[in-house]
């Protein structure tokens, strides 16, 4: 059923009276109808009517713009809208990441705003497969972290994806990371104000969130610590671990964390901290069976062009870098020299014994 | 009488023209050879990725070694091969020397061991490069040759002990400083490297694609060589076999023609995988 001018005006009754407004009168909402034949231009239903608090949110929130962000565009067709709790709701848990997918995915309207594309790397994370895969309720989607109505921007520290906030935001579900992560290094900086120390996304990342156990995370780790650590970064490169690491296979050589900690980091002086020297042992032995007390004097963050600090190492490394210079030095201009002479030789030869023939 | 001895080696027409065929290696000796390239190419193969993981291609030649579960497993077991092999060799030096009282293995004309002579061939032979000199006379070994084999041994025990203390860290830190364990990785790496760029790069060229022998020494692989090659490279030894009257008992028979295409198809594979990690090694270290 369509009016003058095109528009669909027909409504499912059957749906519509299993819906969460179906007891209301169509006038409740369309309270300017009441006559037949309808006024040419009926207003817009105003939802704020009896829903003021989530109309208040929504205005101070990133998407205030009523026009361009209706109520219908994240609960759905206004006439068949159902409690979040009901799988037939557009914003049932296991529904929403579709829901806020359409403006903030590959081809969404997010995108003309200069927004990211979202949804994809959300699908493919670890709370994406316990959302899609398992349907875990209580895994967590978009609004878990922004909110519904009140989504604010990053930028407001009122924000619960604000730097200082997120911290509080992940940890509403993982209380012990949370705890272990507020007593860390990083933690503590970023409660003292420190905000270029990491939040969880910082090495997790907001979305694409890994296992951090699979081997795709446990290689892109690596840079994310070094990238503040960079002097750490460069030794690590240099040990065996990272040889290793870097291969890909061997998930399970040595990364910053499985030394370091992965949410309680702590300097070496706290006694607590699994690279504090008492405790070195038993964390070198995680991987290192028979480790013992001369084994930990290893350091794996040696700097073999440091002199001042490795000095042993500095001087190993200069002899072997000399050795190796000088006897390819030698050899180089030796074999070039011995090849011109002998081909010259040969020629000569050549060339005499053909006189000779001749 | 001689030449009743080669007749029955040799055919007529080549003893007609002088093509008689004299042993430089035994059985023993190439073998070793061919263990010693086999799993240095192996060693290489699979130590340079790790050495160079950052490169773009240490991942594919990682994955083409048989994966990076594979790679620590074929260097440690070519590792092993190796360790065996040059205490095989030990043990013969030694029992040719100490048990069977031979001479010459520890000095003299036919040891390993540099001697006054080569100091002085070294500076005759660039004298000659440069053209201002006679070409030096060679002995059984030439002192380009007395060097790869002790790079060789001394490689081996600096890549070896170096690589079995990183293998058995826990066991060897009992005895090794701290630092040592961070430095038998630098030792490893850069003896590695110099090894894969001395054999990829000089030990081919001043053994196999030198003009003299190019494109590729048989005698490694064959043990004998022609009397005319012995004559040129080595003419101190042919002197002093004549002189001696000890020539007719290094006379051999000429190599079968199928040996010779095997062990061309297996040199020329060595020197092959060699060359393209050689290229490797460069790309990585400059690029």
């Amino acid at each position: 059923m369509k009016d003058d001018s095109g528009h669909n005006i027909g409504v499912d009754g059957q749906k519509f009276s299993a819906s969460i407004h179906g007891s209301l009168k169509c006038n409740d909402c369309h309270a300017d109808v009441k006559d037949y034949p309808h006024p040419d231009h009926p207003a817009p239903v105003q939802c704020a009517t009896c829903h003021s608090e989530e109309q208040d949110k929504l205005k101070g929130s990133v998407h205030a713009d009523g026009k361009e962000h209706p109520c219908t565009s994240c609960h759905g067709d206004a006439h068949a809208i159902f409690p979040k709790a009901d799988p037939r709701s557009a914003v049932y848990p296991l529904n929403v990441p579709a829901t806020c997918g359409k403006c903030h995915g590959d081809s969404g309207e997010g995108r003309k705003h200069g927004l990211p594309s979202v949804l994809p790397n959300y699908m493919d994370s670890i709370h994406g497969f316990a959302l899609s895969k398992e349907g875990l309720l209580v895994a967590a989607n978009c609004q878990s972290c922004h909110g519904s109505h009140g989504i604010l921007s990053h930028t407001n520290p009122a924000s619960p994806t604000f730097k200082a906030n997120i911290p509080k935001a992940c940890g509403s579900c993982h209380a012990k990371i949370d705890m272990d992560y507020e007593d860390g290094a990083h933690g503590k900086a970023i409660a003292a104000g420190k905000m270029k120390a990491p939040v969880c996304t910082d090495c997790h990342t907001a979305h694409a969130i890994l296992q951090p156990t699979e081997s795709a995370f446990r290689m892109q780790s690596t840079p994310i610590c070094g990238s503040c650590h960079k002097d750490k970064l460069s030794t690590y490169r240099d040990t065996f671990h990272s040889q290793l690491g870097s291969l890909g296979g061997y998930v399970e050589t040595a990364r910053c964390w499985d030394c370091h900690g992965a949410h309680k980091i702590l300097p070496a002086s706290d006694p607590s901290s699994p690279i504090a020297p008492a405790n070195l042992v038993v964390t070198c032995g995680r991987c290192h069976a028979g480790a013992n007390a001369s084994f930990v004097h290893y350091q794996p963050h040696a700097n073999a062009h440091d002199r001042k600090l490795n000095p042993a190492l500095y001087f190993v490394r200069l002899f072997m870098n000399l050795l190796l210079a000088s006897v390819l030095t030698f050899f180089v201009i030796h074999t070039i020299l011995w090849l011109v002479r002998a081909r010259y030789d040969q020629i000569k030869k050549k060339s005499a014994e053909g006189d000779h023939h001749a | 009488m001689p030449d009743s001895v080669q007749t029955t080696r040799t055919s007529a027409p080549e003893q007609a023209t002088g093509n008689r065929h004299f042993a430089r290696f035994t059985a023993a000796q190439r073998t070793m050879h061919a263990v010693l390239f086999s799993t240095f190419l192996g060693l290489a193969a699979t130590g340079l990725p790790l050495r160079f993981s950052e490169s773009i291609w240490a991942r594919g030649l990682a994955k083409f070694v048989g994966g990076f579960g594979a790679i620590l497993f074929f260097h440690k077991f070519c590792a092993i091969a190796l360790t065996i092999a040059f205490l095989v060799h030990l043990k013969d030096i030694f029992q040719r020397a100490l048990v069977k009282h031979e001479k010459g293995v520890f000095w003299g004309v036919t040891s390993m061991v540099a001697n006054w002579k080569d100091v002085k061939d070294i500076f005759a032979h660039m004298r000659w490069f440069i053209g201002l000199g006679q070409r030096p006379k060679f002995d059984r070994y030439a002192y380009w040759e007395k060097f790869d084999y002790w790079a060789v041994f001394w490689g081996m025990i600096v890549i070896g002990f170096s690589g079995y203390a990183m293998w058995f860290a826990p066991f060897f830190a009992h005895f090794l400083p701290g630092w040592a364990l961070n430095a038998v990785l630098v030792i490893h790496s850069e003896e590695g490297l110099l090894a894969i760029l001395f054999i990829f790069s000089i030990h081919f060229v001043n053994t196999h694609l030198r003009p003299d022998s190019f494109p590729m020494d048989m005698v490694i692989f064959t043990g004998v060589e022609s009397e005319e090659e012995f004559k040129h490279k080595r003419p101190l030894e042919y002197q002093r076999m004549v002189a001696e009257g000890k020539l007719d008992s290094r006379l051999a028979e000429k190599p079968q023609k199928w040996f010779v295409n095997f062990s061309r198809i297996v040199g020329f594979l060595a020197i092959s995988v060699g060359i393209i990690l050689l290229i490797l090694t460069l790309t990585a270290y400059f690029g």
